[in-house]
């Protein structure tokens, strides 16, 4: 399958206060993302992570480099919400997305825009409320919504545009834990079924593990960029980068260091359990240097 | 907890006056307060009373929703009913002392403004109990729709009206964490002289104003990101579609209007 996202030599600095020199933000990345695939993109704070997401659909543009999605060029201001329809993004704060006091009218909310006719309209968005399990709530306002189901009702507005690529912007990061499951599931489904290309940032190592891939940002810069298991097996690299690697991966790794006979790429909780039962029952509870 | 409160004083319901297409029921709302300022006879208010009466029975809405709307305006009605009373000269003189003088006119005006601005209230209120804020906007912004042609930003304004309905209960609910939080360190909000409250109510609308710069800023974005770009060439999913019921509807608030005219035509003549 061919390349839906191409970053190619990409800088950005926000433009700076009167007087102050402008630090770049994003300092050379090159990325391609294939169609189909479910990306995760770690970094801490202010590493670039949302800066980079945005200029994937045009909301900022690169000051050197370029960014091709779908074969447009983000700079083409002609073909801008083709763009911007084709590379849907969803953020954090589910409140901060929501523009409509009804629930079904914040669903076509981007349909509106694109001028789809009437009929088509109200078929997509009964199709994107139920891809997301939301339909039964179609006439509720927001306000009377979960956390977890307001993010799934930004989910239903992006993929009612019916988009090749979602990118989703620490999605998780406001929700409780059964909030967090269900949008996760929402997405993996998306990515499954559909499948649209998923982008998705996290400061959680767990949704990280469950993706094709995994990008590492450091300062403005890739760092690592490789599948969970490869990236997740350099512990160090990934703790010196200022990260932390999934429960079960630490623990694993620790039990390497104690001595113990574990293999390294452990990312779920099912092969950690498994590894772990191993031990017990190849005897190794005794250490190897003891 | 101030999250219940209900946002403009809508009151969902399935009554006949609740289904009609909301453009017809502002339409008719405009017809009927020129209907109440037409004539200025008795006979022309009766009119109008009945047919406010006959609406407010066919909304389900219990009378004393509306006695909550008249309330407020109270004390106003009152000085303005008394200054016409001091005021206006003609008629028979029913009380003089000093400068003083009470004419049957002065009474017969004040009566009159009296009921004519209740049944206004009601008339006002009625609209606003039976169509949800939102769909008020929407009728608004398509009412006004001509208007583009002079280049009037009617989709800006309704659209800045659906974000702020929309944002309302968001905005009360971060009000009241704000509230909790500065209680918590100490604040005195509900309690304390006046001053030290209203010095404590700007800790509370600092933090709010932030945040809701915030929003705005992450809203834009969100907007932009779902090809937002005004109204040109927008399509609706809510669909507004007038039927029989809204003409009907609109041809008896009509023949209301004719019946208030005549009766005060005829009554007048009586008179003389
Ligand atoms: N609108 C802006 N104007 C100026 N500087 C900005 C702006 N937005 C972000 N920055 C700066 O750019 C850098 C990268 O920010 P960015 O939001 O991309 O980081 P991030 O990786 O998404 O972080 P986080 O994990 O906190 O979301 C930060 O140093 C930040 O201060
Ligand atoms: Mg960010």
């Amino acid at each position: 399958m061919g390349n839906i996202i191409e970053i190619s030599g990409l800088h950005f600095s926000y433009p700076a206060d009167e007087g102050a020199e402008a630090s770049e933000v994003l300092k050379g990345i090159d990325l391609t993302i294939k169609e189909g695939e479910f990306v995760a993109v770690l970094g801490h704070n202010g590493s670039g992570k949302s800066t980079l997401a945005k200029h994937i659909n045009a909301i900022l543009l690169p000051t050197e480099g370029k960014v091709v999605v779908n074969g447009i060029d983000t700079a083409d201001e002609e073909h801008i919400f083709e763009l911007r329809q084709c590379a849907g993004m969803v953020f954090q704060n589910p409140d901060n997305q929501i523009v409509s006091s009804v629930v079904e009218e914040d669903v076509a909310f981007a349909l509106e825009n694109l001028g789809v006719p009437y009929d088509e309209m109200r078929q997509r968005v009964d199709d994107a409320l139920k891809a997301v399990n939301m339909y039964d709530y179609r006439l509720h306002s927001p306000s009377q919504l979960s956390g977890g189901q307001k993010q799934r009702i930004a989910i239903a507005g992006i993929i009612a545009m019916q988009p090749k690529c979602i990118i989703l912007d620490e999605p998780t990061a406001m929700l409780d834990p059964q909030g967090r499951k269900e949008v996760m599931a929402t997405i993996r489904k998306m990515n499954r079924e559909q499948g649209i290309t998923i982008v998705l940032i996290t400061h959680y190592m767990d949704e990280a593990a469950q993706c094709d891939r995994v990008v590492v940002m450091d300062k403005g810069t890739v760092a690592l960029d490789d599948t969970p298991r490869k990236v997740f097996a350099q512990v160090e690299r990934v703790m010196e980068i200022g990260l932390d690697v999934p429960q079960v991966t630490e623990l694993a790794w620790e039990l390497r260091k104690a001595g113990f006979d574990i293999s390294q790429g452990i990312i779920t909780e099912e092969e950690c359990v498994e590894a772990v039962r191993r031990l017990f029952s190849d005897k190794q509870l005794i250490r190897k240097e003891v | 907890m101030l999250k219940d409160v209900t946002i403009g004083q809508y009151f969902p319901g399935n009554s006949l006056i609740h289904r009609l297409d909301p453009r017809f029921k502002i339409i008719i709302t405009m017809i009927y307060i020129l209907m109440l300022f037409t004539g200025s006879s008795v006979a022309c208010l009766a009119v109008g009373a009945a047919y406010t009466m006959i609406a407010v029975f066919l909304s389900h809405i219990p009378l004393k929703m509306f006695w909550k709307s008249v309330k407020p305006l109270l004390p106003f009605l009152f000085i303005t009913a008394l200054l016409n009373i001091l005021l206006v000269d003609g008629g028979d003189v029913y009380f003089k002392w000093k400068f003083i003088k009470i004419t049957s006119e002065g009474v017969n005006i004040s009566i009159f403004m009296i009921i004519r601005i209740v049944l206004l209230i009601m008339g006002s209120s009625l609209l606003t109990y039976t169509t949800s804020p939102i769909t008020l906007t929407d009728a608004i912004e398509r009412l006004l729709s001509p208007l583009r042609l002079l280049k009037f930003p009617v989709h800006e304004l309704a659209m800045m009206m659906s974000i702020a309905l929309r944002f309302v209960p968001t905005l009360i609910e971060e009000t009241d964490k704000i509230m909790s939080a500065q209680k918590a360190r100490g604040a005195e909000i509900d309690s304390g002289s006046f001053m030290t409250r209203a010095k404590n109510m700007i800790s509370i609308l600092v933090p709010l104003f932030i945040s809701s710069f915030r929003r705005a800023d992450e809203l834009a974005t969100a907007m932009e990101c779902r090809c937002y770009n005004g109204g040109e060439g927008r399509t609706r999913l809510r669909q507004l579609k007038a039927s029989a019921r809204d003409v009907i509807a609109l041809i008896i608030t009509l023949l209301f209007y004719a019946a208030a005219i005549a009766v005060s035509i005829v009554f007048n003549r009586l008179m003389k």
